[in-house]
């Protein structure tokens, strides 16, 4: 470890302040804290500081992102194979989806990276750690088959236009990794609905029916997966969101590390089942409905990306609400949406993403009636302080 | 008759080192200073020349903007050099001390049957207005304003801080004719906060309202407090002393000499010599502590909010304790791996320190990362007890918004009090620098 020390600072040395290469430091520098925790001492203000910093959060975050994703990876090979009826091991089916995965996971990365990186270098400050989750969450929520050049336009657009424009890490309204789902599935659609892209090769074997289950609904047809399949998540879909199983392990984490907010993540489900059990409840009413209203409100927690969307997406603290009550109403909120929109709007099969990014819209806004209340209180106390004063005189 | 206030947001946080309870009289230093700028925004203007003899409470500069503010000499002695700064600031005092003091001569006066201007003039000749600070701003206090209440916590919460209960014993009677003048200071109430802990003498104390304080620190801050007890509004203003400064305006009264006594704590766990040492403000710090390298981090106050001083330099004014903790000036491999380095605190659940509630640790000076963006929302309300929304407040204070600021209630706040935000934040802003900016435009803008 000191030999790699001492090459570094020899490598940082043309980057040094004043030196010829400085306007290139927060690049060499992003690698270097990447080895390294700095030096840095504290020079203002308290002279003691908390052992976390940005980049252990994130990756914790990531660290919860695991066990899905190797799900994910293996899950896309047994649908593939399980539909060709082919024999398989396990290390086949992982082995296939891997091969699909991680170039999209390089591709993701090293676009979104290299914009990071010319950003920080061209406005002058360091790299800033939250691309290291959002450029795992992007091929994570695509579908397996997205050809590699659509993932790099969506990267490009979610990094740019939802993060940088707005100022970059830490300013963005909307969430990066959603944003580039967005763009993707409004630009592509041919390429992020219908039945021909959930499963692997779909589209060119014939054999193979790619069907998710909240399209299924949508199409009024039925469902030929147990409840447990969904729970597991040996089921069509994007590469991560069908594990409910991994994706509590991934919750579980993150509350356990206080890095998601559980408030969040709570209230979503509450949201979810309150508009769940509303739509079961229309048949008691005297009115038919259909196969998704009927479809029952715990279904609606583990098909589709409802979880995956709750735990990893709704809980990013940036484009989330901010204080505690407004994490509750932000979180209810988006339950409730995302369920409502699935059963509303056969056209997007999957609520989740427009829900959150709705919700992301409101997050301002909901935290400012929070705090308005608080000032109110304030202004109060000043008034009734001023009316003593003026009935002791 | 007490109050209890009951904290339970907040983090007291154990470290190694703490001063044993043994007090021990520190050898009478060559040179003693008084700092400027210990006292914030306060622009001084010298009234003697280097080399001119001064008794101790004989004035030594005061204050340009409000003259009735005067700052004494803690010693007798030859004003041996005034140094200065960037601009000619003055930096520090510094007074040769002779062996023994000799006293400028006050007069004794009762202060509880004393006539309430007589107290003030009294205070503010003889240098003592220095140890009265004003909320908002947390700055020294106009003696031309009335405050509403004046507090004084005899709570110790901060990482390693000195225990009053212990500083106080040998002081009751000039604590108690301290508060007697300070009674005469306001119309309202005198608040003195203690807590289960305190010795019986502090409860007995008269003429004040008495507060029970329960919970983690900044339980023991007197703003915290303040914001519990009796919110500062816009356009109030509110004193605070601390205890053992009372104790040095009682004997004002008492024996009608300035005796800038002062007990000071050598903590933390570079420190070999850790007990409390009696001496007098501004004491050469090489008096109080074992010679150290510059590995060591000399901090003139607590871990949180106080000063880094050098070996050869003098204790801040208002300082109670010197620390030393090691300087973290080293690289760590691989540091933001989660659940690593467990022996460094952590208040987020990313390191395992949290399973060991009971372990006391031993910090440095590390940052432990590197200054980036806000992003980690929920962790500064966790170690904030008030009704305020700190990170929309600081963001205020950032963006120099007024409007927001006063309407987010940064009348209320110190510095000190977001020093444990300050210290969980994730992407290690220098928060009470922050507030502090906020707060210097305040003064500007409002006044």
């Amino acid at each position: 470890m000191e030999w790699i020390r001492q090459r570094l600072d020899k490598i940082k040395e043309p980057f040094a302040p004043g030196k010829k290469y400085e306007k290139y430091a927060p690049a060499v520098n992003a690698i270097d804290t990447f080895l390294f925790t700095p030096n840095h001492t504290t020079q203002k203000g308290s002279h003691i500081r908390d052992a976390v910093d940005l980049k252990r959060t994130m990756i914790t975050v990531v660290l919860a992102l695991v066990p899905v994703m190797i799900f994910g990876m293996w899950n896309a090979g047994y649908q593939y194979y399980s539909q060709l009826g082919e024999a398989f091991t396990f290390w086949e089916a992982l082995g296939h989806g891997a091969l699909k995965f991680i170039p999209m996971i390089v591709v993701s990365y090293a676009v979104g990276l290299g914009i990071e990186f010319a950003f920080a270098i061209f406005r002058g400050h360091e790299v800033n750690e939250g691309y290291l989750v959002t450029g795992l969450l992007i091929p994570m929520i695509m579908p397996i088959d997205l050809p590699l050049w659509m993932l790099a336009l969506s990267v490009v657009f979610a990094v740019l236009v939802g993060k940088e424009a707005f100022g970059g890490t830490g300013m963005n309204i909307l969430n990066p990794a959603l944003t580039a789902r967005a763009f993707a599935f409004f630009a592509y659609p041919t390429y992020m609905s219908g039945n021909q892209v959930w499963v692997s090769e779909a589209s060119n074997v014939d054999a193979v029916s790619g069907e998710t289950i909240l399209g299924s609904l949508a199409a009024g047809e039925n469902v030929s997966y147990g409840m447990m399949d969904m729970f597991y998540g040996i089921i069509p879909g994007s590469v991560s969101e069908t594990s409910t199983l991994l994706i509590l392990v991934g919750a579980l984490l993150l509350i356990l590390t206080k890095v998601g907010s559980w408030r969040i993540m709570l209230s979503a489900v509450i949201g979810a089942i309150a508009m769940g059990l509303i739509f079961n409840a229309l048949p008691s009413l005297g009115i038919p409905g259909n196969e998704l209203t009927n479809f029952p409100w715990y279904g609606h927690l583990i098909v589709g990306g409802l979880a995956f969307g709750i735990v990893f997406m709704a809980t990013d603290p940036v484009s989330a609400a901010q204080t505690m009550k407004g994490k509750w109403i932000y979180g209810f909120l988006i339950g409730f949406l995302s369920v409502m929109i699935r059963v509303f709007n056969p056209a997007y099969p999957e609520g989740v993403m427009l829900g959150i990014l709705l919700m992301n819209v409101f997050a301002p806004t909901i935290d400012h009636y929070v705090i308005q209340s608080n000032i109110k209180r304030r202004k109060k106390r000043i008034q009734s302080a001023t009316t003593q004063v003026k009935t002791a005189v | 008759m007490s109050k209890d206030i009951r904290i339970k947001r907040g983090l007291s946080l154990k470290l190694e080192g703490e001063a044993e309870k043994e007090l021990v009289k520190a050898p009478r230093s060559k040179t003693y200073a008084i700092k400027p700028p210990d006292f914030h925004a306060l622009v001084p203007k010298m009234v003697i020349k280097e080399g001119a003899k001064v008794l101790a409470g004989d004035e030594l500069f005061f204050s340009k903007y409000t003259d009735e503010l005067r700052f004494t000499s803690p010693v007798s002695g030859t004003l041996k050099q005034i140094k200065r700064g960037e601009k000619r600031k003055i930096m520090e005092v510094i007074i040769e001390a002779d062996p023994e003091d000799t006293y400028k001569d006050f007069g004794k006066m009762d202060a509880a049957s004393s006539d309430a201007e007589a107290v003030k003039q009294r205070i503010l000749e003889s240098g003592c207005g220095a140890f009265i600070n004003q909320r908002p701003y947390d700055i020294v206090a106009d003696p031309k304003d009335t405050p509403k209440a004046i507090f004084i916590s005899a709570v110790s919460t901060a990482p390693l801080a000195p225990d009053w209960g212990f500083i106080l014993k040998e002081k009751q009677a000039a604590f108690q004719e301290g508060i007697n003048a300070l009674k005469k200071l306001t119309p309202g109430k005198v608040h003195l906060a203690v807590d289960a802990s305190s010795a019986q003498y502090l409860k007995d104390i008269k003429g004040v309202e008495l507060h029970n304080v329960k919970g983690p620190h900044p339980a023991g801050n007197v703003g915290v407090q303040i914001h519990k007890i009796d919110p500062i509004n816009q356009g109030d203003r509110v004193w605070t002393v601390n205890p053992e400064d009372v104790t040095i305006i009682g004997n004002l009264f008492l024996t009608g000499n300035y005796i800038a006594d002062k007990t000071v704590a050598v903590t933390g766990s570079e420190a070999t010599n850790r007990k409390y040492f009696a001496t007098k403000i501004g004491v050469e710090v090489a008096d109080l502590i074992n010679k150290v390298d510059e590995d060591v981090r000399i901090i003139s106050g607590n871990v949180l909010t106080g000063f880094k001083v050098a070996y050869d330099q003098h204790i801040s004014f208002f300082a109670n304790e010197v620390t030393l903790i090691p300087e973290g000036n080293k690289y760590r491999a691989f540091g933001w791996l989660p659940f690593t380095y467990n022996n460094i605190h952590s208040n987020s659940r990313t390191s395992l320190s949290f399973l060991f509630p009971n372990r006391k640790f031993k910090p440095t000076t590390n940052l432990n990362g590197e200054e980036r963006a806000l992003v980690v929302t929920g962790e500064m309300e966790e170690v904030l007890p008030m009704d305020v929304y700190p990170m929309q407040l600081v963001k205020a204070c950032m963006a120099g918004d007024i409007e927001k600021m006063e309407n987010l209630g940064i009348y209320e706040v110190a510095p000190e009090d977001f020093a444990l935000v300050e210290y969980v934040n994730t992407s290690k802003i220098e928060i009470q620098d922050v507030i502090r900016l906020g707060l210097d435009l305040m003064i500007t803008e409002v006044g």
